[in-house]
């Protein structure tokens, strides 16, 4: 016990999590969103690997009681961070630590109840020893990560707009850039920059031009501009040699009754880059020109290097929720490969020069109804994709489905969401491995049932981790067999991590209310 | 158009359960015959939904209407020179009228806002009102469907013989189904018959599976439940069989009935959508 307690003692002493820490994350650490600042969900680790990963066995699997305003019913959608040993994770109101050797609870902070949507919280960011959280209110909240004690909170948004937050906060340097969501009351969209010791702004960037701003002129007006929303409600990626933080935008409102709205709506629909110290716009690049059919652009951008045409190339991907894959030269935000990843996509007229679907008028919402591929919910969504540097793929979890879009709103100026969609089918779920040269698909594993919009992780173990209903499946990444499978008691519901500790990989995944991790036992010595 | 006159309360309890369908699922709501007159129970919903008084809400449309909606426009979403009221910070901020009240009791003078001659009843009533807009605007559960009957009855059946007479007949399976369903409701069905709002799996549209196992024997029976895992089914004694799957081991062939319609979402033009919704609705 003497000894549990001094090395208890001495984790709390290990060096705070620094700047440096994120920058080259170290194996037995998670400690952002995505991993890495890259996006990739790739990890070096190959303990587990395509030859002993059938012996892949629970370890540890822990149930959170969810507190709080959480309520019942709310999952666990947050990718944990690990930093010194111990995880820590989230639910809408609900912050946990637990031991990530252990999965034992270590403090559990509740968040008062209040009107706030709880549709989801993606996770928490962390400085020091700081924890930075938002709330379905529209708060940031600052833990002490030794304690789970409040330090302060600060309004972000003001929640009666229905502004709802759910995003993990990314720290870049000394900036804890927030993003928000909610687009039932045509409010506009930002991102915001606050001082990790105060929670005081250091910057705001408007999702939409503001007068006298470039690009106006691709809304009516500075009025539909100013309510034209935007929400970026994924965290972004961070490439610290270019300081560029890109970052995708939600759709534009009124969400598809486009009458007031004329024009490419930038920047809702978008992938921005952004300087992370003074909140200026450096480059965008728009997935959805006047999108109609709420297909957020918010699906995370990954960065990493390649070779297109011969040249290698710093990079940027998005498989985005309208159905196409997109790769862009991250220095200036050009598109070199633009490519639908679904079969059935119906919207578009063509490219236009810039490599953006132009989008076709036949397909906007109508009164009597028009068929569009993919549904409002998109051809993939805020699920990880991932991107294997080894095998040169990007993983992202699909969805071939229709929708009929309805105009309900036919004022003149319509409001909010303006209109429904109602799906009539769907042609399957598939993952997919796309090459980034030409965005073809090199292998797909078509489920037989449940969602295929799902979380993935691929590893230097030549696994990809991912799930279909359930189940929790690696496949081998190159060639997208399956070699390894557990039922959990739900569906994974967040991106698995793995990390190394004590010499031994572990493999966590979130599922609902309950975390489950997996390591391969090594020989007794 | 304000559509708040007609029996607001009647139709209350009906649509209160369309409020907790989720922001991501369709919004299919139960027809009465006809989808013209949709906008009555999307207010309603809202006024359902936003817990105000529905006698309140009905005055205050009244007291707009005489006092306000000359600058606010009809349904509150501004002119030029007065603001969109359903877009108000101060309006979404509100809570029974702190805000509000003390604007319409003083106008704002120096916005160009007369003082109005209204009673405090009066004013409570306006914000009821104005509540229950904010609401229906920020709520897609109260959302009503419009009018979907904009078709060729004609070329409609022109398409449903060449297209789904394989299948269906006008007088056969499909009689009097324009008699069943409003126009909405059928659209929704005949695109996606399986599913939907109380859609059972009939012993017609189940799935069906069979399975052979490596010595040649083959079980089937209707689809229970597959992933890559296993595949189960219950059989025609109605036993439950369960199997494992490894990869390609063993076979299993699946036959879903209701395949066709899926593979004609890729076919279909809007037209033909519309075109065969006015003929079906006309099979009374």
């Amino acid at each position: 016990m003497k000894f549990l307690l001094a090395s208890l003692f001495t984790t709390a002493a290990f060096a705070q999590l620094n700047s440096a820490t994120i920058l080259k994350p170290p194996p037995d650490s998670w400690p952002t969103f995505n991993g890495d600042y890259s996006g990739k969900r790739f990890s070096p680790l190959k303990q587990v690997n395509d030859s002993n990963v059938h012996d892949l066995a629970l370890s540890w699997s822990t149930r959170f009681n969810l507190g709080g305003g959480g309520g019942r019913g709310l999952s666990i959608k947050s990718t944990p961070l690990l930093v010194n040993g111990i995880l820590y994770f989230t639910a809408p109101n609900n912050v946990w630590a637990a031991d990530a050797r252990t999965g034992h609870e270590l403090w559990h902070y509740e968040y008062p109840p209040n009107t706030g949507s709880t549709i989801g919280n993606r996770g928490v960011g962390m400085y020091g020893n700081w924890l930075y959280f938002e709330t379905p209110d529209s708060n940031l909240v600052s833990l002490d990560a030794r304690t789970g004690k409040q330090r302060w909170k600060v309004q972000i948004a003001d929640p009666k707009l229905d502004y709802t937050s759910t995003v993990a906060p990314v720290v870049v340097g000394n900036h804890i850039i927030v993003g928000i969501g909610g687009d039932h009351l045509d409010n506009p969209g930002f991102l915001q920059s606050r001082d990790p010791e105060t929670g005081a702004l250091q910057w705001k960037w408007w999702t939409t031009p503001r007068k006298g701003d470039p690009n106006m002129d691709t809304w009516p007006d500075e009025y539909s501009a100013a309510h034209g929303t935007g929400q970026a409600w994924i965290p972004g990626t961070y490439d610290p040699e270019l300081n560029l933080y890109i970052v995708g935008t939600g759709n534009p409102n009124p969400v598809m009754a486009e009458k007031s709205r004329k024009g490419d709506n930038l920047y809702t629909c978008s992938i921005v880059a952004i300087n992370p110290d003074t909140g200026k716009l450096v480059w965008y690049f728009q997935p959805s020109p006047h999108d109609v059919h709420d297909w957020d652009a918010v699906e995370t951008p990954i960065l990493f290097d390649g070779v297109i045409d011969g040249k290698p190339r710093k990079l940027v991907a998005q498989a985005s929720r309208n159905g196409y894959f997109f790769v862009l030269d991250r220095v200036t935000g050009k598109a070199l490969v633009t490519k639908p990843f679904i079969e059935t996509v119906n919207w578009a007229k063509g490219l236009d020069a810039k490599g953006q679907p132009i989008p076709d008028p036949k397909k906007f919402p109508s009164t009597d109804g028009v068929l569009v591929s993919p549904s409002s919910n998109g051809a993939t969504n805020w699920p990880a994709p991932s991107y294997d540097p080894e095998t040169g793929l990007f993983y992202v979890g699909t969805s071939r489905s229709w929708s009929m879009y309805y105009l309900t709103d036919t004022d003149d100026h319509p409001e909010g969401w303006g209109g429904l969609d109602s799906t009539v089918g769907n042609d399957g779920n598939a993952l997919l491995a796309i090459d980034y040269k030409t965005g073809n698909t090199v292998w797909r594993h078509d489920w037989p049932s449940g969602s295929g919009v799902v979380h993935n992780l691929s590893t230097a173990g030549k696994l990809l981790f991912t799930s279909n209903g359930n189940n929790f499946i690696a496949f081998n990444a190159a060639t997208g067999k399956i070699l390894w499978h557990a039922g959990l008691m739900a569906a994974p519901s967040a991106g698995a991590i793995t990390y190394m500790l004590d010499g031994k990989q572990f493999v966590l995944i979130c599922a609902a209310d309950s975390l489950y991790a997996f390591t391969v036992n090594q020989p007794v010595k | 158009m304000l559509n708040w006159k007609s029996s607001a309360l009647s139709l209350t309890l009906v649509l209160a359960p369309a409020l907790y369908i989720t922001a991501q699922e369709p919004t299919v709501r139960p027809g009465r015959g006809g989808g013209s007159d949709k906008g009555d129970k999307g207010i309603t919903a809202a006024i359902t939904g936003s817990k105000e008084d529905p006698a309140a809400f009905e005055r205050g449309a009244k007291a707009y209407t005489q006092n306000c909606a000359g600058c606010h426009g009809a349904t509150g979403r501004g002119s030029v020179g007065a603001p969109d009221l359903i877009r108000s910070i101060l309006v979404l901020d509100d809570e029974k009228g702190i805000l509000i009240a003390p604007v319409i009791r003083d106008g704002r003078p120096d916005a160009g806002m007369p003082k109005l001659p209204l009673t405090e009843p009066q004013i409570a009533d306006i914000v009821a009102w104005l509540h229950v807009q904010t609401y229906a605007a920020g709520h897609r559960s109260t959302y009503a469907y419009q009018d979907v009957l904009t078709g060729d009855a004609k070329k409609g059946e022109a398409y449903f013989n060449a297209t789904c007479k394989g299948c269906h007949s006008a007088t056969g399976d499909l009689k009097g189904i324009g008699g069943r369903y409003d126009a909405f409701s059928l659209q929704a069905k005949w695109l996606q018959p399986r599913g939907g709002r109380g859609g059972g799996t009939s012993a017609k549209s189940a799935t069906t599976v069979t399975v052979t196992l490596p010595n040649g024997e083959k079980i089937s029976g209707v689809l229970d439940r597959i992933d890559d895992f296993s595949v189960s089914l219950k059989d025609s004694s109605g036993d439950y069989r369960s199997f494992t799957r490894e990869g390609a081991t063993p076979k299993v062939d699946i036959h879903d009935p209701m395949k066709p319609h899926l593979d004609l979402l890729a076919k279909y033009t809007d037209p033909d959508i519309h075109n065969v919704t006015a003929y079906l609705v006309t099979l009374k």
